[in-house]
């Protein structure tokens, strides 16, 4: 089949990480593909912020919706998965989805159509998208993995979630580069938050104390066409 | 005096009242010309423009009208309603309105005036200012700022409406930037409350005295008027000729750098001949380097002081205390010092590096000897041998007394912007009343009513093209056709955002005892760093700051935690702003110098043997030429321009001449810009291409670069980012970062950076966009001056090939390798980072 095909070159080895004994591509734009379930993972869209600044009197553009679906409908484009999970903070607050101007709407239907769509429920928005298909679930299994928006205290071989929004930061040369990344030991992954407004924390803060088995932790950092894997030592706060 | 015919010639006792007759007799003085003329313009109704150097009694001057006026004032009666401010003095500094206060405070009690005098700054505390407004003093001495936020306030108009006389203190430095738009259209406000408002303006020397003048009175109807509306000028003379003088060091004078390291012995023993020195250098880094290789020379332990803008308070009132009681020796100080503090009895200045402009070189000689009878004694030390040519061209300019102060630019829309909504804030706005207000405010007379409009409407929903934010509008036009804040919410978050000053985020640098690393709390501050800085420091690193050797322990919420440091790798901060590019006057007599052999005498005997050899060698070009050379050197080839037009204008014609180069296949690799030259670096020949005209040389350099490829590059550029950050922030869309905010707030705020990406490729004419493009091209960027530079040499442009690298072009290629060149090099760094992993893990 010609898509699977533009699949198979999509997946580079270098980009292939495993969790817990699935292997996945932690893609350069932000998002995680299992070829192997055909689930597409996406984490902390915080559609709609935008306007929830402006209802505070900030009246930041109102792309950031439009922006984040644009890039989003590229990537399901790309892998054409059978399964997206949404892994919380899908809008950024409750409101969101009704908010959300009509032609957006349509565009993530549009996205939606053909696929199983899991929201799963964050802080932001712990209620179902008013008037969105789509399945709202706490955590979802799926073999053996466990998809959750905030990290668990108690640690969970296979979990995937976001929440932390990591980022990561190395000093090369006297010059400082940050950037979104994916953290993970090999047994449980957060992932980079997705959304065209969402800052970012870093791997190193003390928000992520205990959640890692330091020894194996890597920072998967987005470059503009790849991943870069860089071990815990070479990573800086701040 | 002046080149009007003047008002004064009548006896100033007619003038003067009696009391201050008295008190010039009593201390044997009498009042100098420009003082009565000063006070004859006003008292005809005039607004006068004062132009006079340091010493020469300004600001006695500048109050002269109001004090008089208040002297003849009747007194209020018990139970009369309070009177609002008469007088309100706006100065760039809080430190100069607070030295205000003391200077006229005392003539005043010695004449025996029945006036209040005030100062309300930021520091200003709350209850003081709650009685200001029902008790307001008859003088007002505070900043633009607090004058915004005056406007701001729902009593305003009560507040302002005895208002007579607007003094503007060091004036010129106050037009040139988003401070002085700001100010101006507090200025057209206030003369709404008061139509018949005098102002004084006080300024140093400048190069264009009417645009002051235009900028002290109203410019509305600017149709009806034949000339623009103008103050009336007094310009004083200059004091005794200054002696400066350029070190001709015994020493060998470095080709490029800007420490001067070389001239320290010399230095030292200029401090040891004199009673007080002041040093000025340029930036805060070369400041504490400065300061550093000083005491490593002060063996007689003398008290050498230093001054910058990122210390802490605290520790620059001490040392300006100190200075005051002439308890020091010399003070390393940056443009913190520039304005017109009194500084005690300063007999040298020595300025190092060179001063980049010929009008701020004489304003800090001026700190010398504030008599103005006495020559100021100053002596110049050029950090390098193009620096030697720039001293001897500033110093020729400060004899012929040549300005080069920067042209005044257009308003800013995103100032516009603030100041509509605290127009908004004050009280309802009529937006065809609002538009002509705001045109009498001189950066703004030639604003546009399309312009206006479409910044109410930025000010009201944001004014994108999508529609959506009608219902959070923060103003709203009501029935009456007035425009009113829409929730008292919005004028507390307009409240705690007001001003134009945007910094970079900071960190405060905070002291702890040795050895208690990150555990250590409580010491002092020591000053602020900026983040980025700080962010590339390792623990155990050793910095300069603050005069000390510092150890960085690592970061702690907003605070850099460092202690006493030592060793050999030291690193010197680097600072965002503070570097002025070679200024267009000094840049066009370098020029000049370089052209004609017979000034060369004037010149160090090393200088004038390295220009000698570059004729032989080489060419120097003409005056109003570009010399271009190209040699090959190790496996690579190199071009070399010399436009003279200042580093940032290079750095964008770099840009923009590797973009060509790039398509032209010369695989270019990299670029560097200094203040005079320019160099290229490429894998093929670039002589051969410009001999095969594929391009030319003239058409490499032609002007339609600034067309798309500007555009191209512009958009990409992480300067436009940071432009658009402080513009994003000035006109309200993103608030100013405070200190003590937590830095993992970053989830929860939006950050300038992802705002400007989504609105670039979403609407890519919003208004605040096209604010940031201009300001970055003036600034930052500095098109208009390569616009020029690229006109001015059509046809004109030197090519000289060369078998190896000429003496001229030692400098920028010594500078090679000390800065990042492409946009790719994040990529590449986290490559480095990743392939280290890589080889540590035996992986690869």
């Amino acid at each position: 089949m010609n898509f699977s095909l533009a699949r198979a070159s999509l997946i580079a080895e270098a980009d292939m990480v495993g969790i817990a004994g699935e292997r996945a591509v932690c893609d350069p734009r932000g998002v995680l593909y299992f070829p192997d379930l055909r689930l597409l993972a996406v984490s902390d869209l915080h559609l709609e912020k935008g306007s929830s600044f402006a209802r505070r009197g900030a009246l930041i553009p109102p792309y950031d919706t439009g922006a984040t679906l644009l890039r989003l409908q590229a990537v399901i484009a790309d892998y054409q998965p059978a399964i997206v999970i949404s892994l919380g903070d899908s809008f950024h607050d409750g409101g969101g989805a009704e908010r959300m101007h009509q032609s957006f709407r349509e565009r993530l239907e549009a996205l939606m159509a053909g696929r199983d769509w899991f929201w799963v429920a964050g802080n932001h928005d712990p209620e179902a998208p008013a008037d969105l298909p789509g399945d709202t679930v706490r955590e979802l299994a799926i073999g053996s993995l466990l998809f959750r928006h905030e990290p668990s205290k108690v640690r969970v071989e296979g979990e995937i979630s976001g929440h932390l929004h990591p980022c990561a930061r190395i000093v090369q040369r006297g010059r400082s580069v940050r950037r979104r990344c994916f953290a993970g030991d090999g047994g449980r992954m957060i992932m980079p938050a997705f959304g065209a407004y969402t800052g970012s924390l870093n791997v190193l803060d003390r928000a992520y104390a205990g959640l890692f088995r330091l020894e194996t932790l890597m920072a998967y950092m987005l470059g503009a066409e790849r991943i870069f894997a860089i071990s815990r030592s070479m990573l800086r706060p701040g | 005096m002046t080149e009007q015919p003047r008002l004064a010639d009548r006896n100033a006792a007619v003038l003067l009242p009696e009391l201050f007759v008295k008190w010039f007799a009593e201390k044997g003085w009498s009042p100098r010309a420009h003082q009565i003329e000063l006070l004859a313009r006003a008292q005809a109704g005039q607004s006068v423009l004062l132009i006079a150097p340091t010493g020469a009694g300004k600001t006695l001057a500048g109050f002269m009208p109001s004090l008089t006026e208040l002297a003849n004032r009747p007194r209020r009666k018990p139970g009369q309603a309070h009177r609002g401010i008469h007088t309100l003095y706006i100065s760039p500094l809080k430190a100069l309105a607070v030295d205000i206060e003391r200077n006229l405070g005392k003539p005043v009690e010695e004449i025996g005036l029945p006036v209040t005098i005030e100062t309300r700054t930021g520091d200003t505390p709350a209850h003081k200012r709650q009685r200001q407004k029902l008790v307001p003093p008859d003088i007002l001495l505070t900043t633009p700022e607090q004058l915004a936020l005056l406007i701001a306030a729902p009593d305003a108009r009560r507040f302002f409406e005895d208002l007579c006389y607007v003094i503007f203190d060091e004036l010129h430095s106050l037009v040139t930037s988003k401070r002085g738009h700001l100010l101006a259209l507090g200025l057209a406000r206030l003369r709404n409350y008061v139509p018949g408002l005098q102002t004084i303006g006080l300024s140093a020397t400048v190069a264009e005295p009417d645009e002051l003048r235009n900028w002290l009175v109203g410019q509305n109807p600017p149709k009806t008027l034949k000339s623009p509306a103008m103050a009336g000028l007094i310009t004083v003379a200059g004091g005794a000729k200054p002696d400066i003088s350029i070190l001709d060091s015994q020493e060998r004078v470095p080709w490029s750098g800007h420490s001067a390291r070389y001239a320290i012995p010399e230095i030292y023993e200029a401090i040891k001949k004199h009673r007080t020195t002041l040093l000025f250098v340029n930036t805060r880094s070369q400041a504490e380097l400065l300061f550093q290789e000083l005491w490593r020379a002060n063996e007689d332990a003398l008290p050498i002081a230093l001054h910058h803008g990122s210390l802490d308070v605290g520790q620059r009132r001490r040392v300006e205390k100190a200075m005051g009681e002439n308890a020091l020796r010399a003070i390393v100080a940056t443009s913190t010092l520039d304005l017109g503090i009194d500084w005690g009895d300063v007999d040298l200045v020595v300025h190092v590096g060179a001063p980049k402009g010929a009008s701020r070189l004489a304003q800090r000689i001026g700190r010398a000897n504030h008599r103005m009878d006495e020559p100021s004694k100053a002596i110049l030390i050029p950090a390098n041998r193009f620096e030697v040519l720039e001293c001897r061209a500033a110093l020729d300019a400060n004899y012929l007394g040549a300005q080069d102060t920067p042209p005044l630019i257009k308003g800013a829309l995103d100032v516009l912007s603030q100041h509509v909504l605290g127009v908004a804030c004050g009280a309802p706005f009529n937006a065809d009343l609002l538009f002509e207000e705001v045109r009498g405010a001189a950066p703004y007379a030639a604003l546009e009513r399309e312009t206006f409009d479409r910044v109410v409407d930025f000010v009201a929903t944001g004014g994108y093209a999508l529609k959506n934010y009608e219902r959070y509008a923060r103003i709203r036009k009501t029935v009456d056709g007035l425009w009113r804040v829409s929730h008292p919410r919005i004028a507390q978050q307009y409240r705690l955002n007001v001003g134009t000053i945007v910094e970079m985020p900071e960190l405060n640098v905070r002291y702890v005892r040795q050895g208690r690393g990150m555990a250590g709390r409580g010491g002092p501050v020591l000053g602020k760093i900026e983040e980025y800085f700080a962010e590339t420091l390792r623990p155990g690193d050793n910095f300069l700051f603050a005069g000390k050797v510092l150890r960085f322990e690592g970061i702690r919420e907003n605070e850099c935690v460092v202690s006493n440091g030592a060793g050999a790798n030291i690193i010197v901060p680097s600072y965002a702003g503070g570097k002025f590019p070679l200024s267009t006057y000094l840049a066009d007599q370098v020029r000049g110098m370089l052209a004609d052999s017979g000034r060369w005498q004037a010149l160090p005997e090393q200088v004038a043997d390295w220009l000698r050899l570059q004729k032989e060698k080489s060419v120097l070009p003409k005056r109003g030429d570009l010399l271009v050379e190209t040699f090959p050197r190790g496996n690579r080839h190199y071009m070399v321009a010399y436009p003279f037009e200042g580093r940032l204008a290079h750095q964008t014609l770099g840009m923009l001449l590797t973009r060509r180069l790039e398509r032209a296949g010369a695989r270019p690799l990299g670029f560097v810009a200094t203040d005079y030259s320019l160099a290229v670096w490429a894998l093929d020949d670039m002589a051969a291409l410009f001999k095969a005209k594929k391009p030319s040389l003239g058409a490499l350099f032609d002007e339609d670069m600034l067309g798309d490829d500007l555009e191209a590059w512009l958009n990409d550029s992480w300067m436009l980012k940071r432009t658009f950050r402080t513009c994003a922030v000035i006109a309200g869309l993103i608030e100013k970062r405070f200190p003590g905010q937590e830095k993992s707030g970053r989830q929860v705020t939006v950050s300038a950076d992802l705002i400007y990406d989504v609105l670039r490729s979403h609407e890519p004419d919003h208004i605040l966009l096209q604010a940031t493009r201009t300001d970055a091209s003036a600034g930052l960027l500095d098109v208009s001056r390569l616009a020029e530079m690229l006109s001015r040499v059509r046809g004109r442009i030197v090519h000289k090939h060369l078998e190896q690298i000429s003496p001229l072009a030692i400098p920028v290629m010594l500078e090679i390798g000390k800065e990042p060149v492409n946009g790719r090099a994040n990529e590449t760094l986290l490559m480095e980072a990743a392939d280290l992993v890589e080889e540590a893990m035996g992986r690869g």
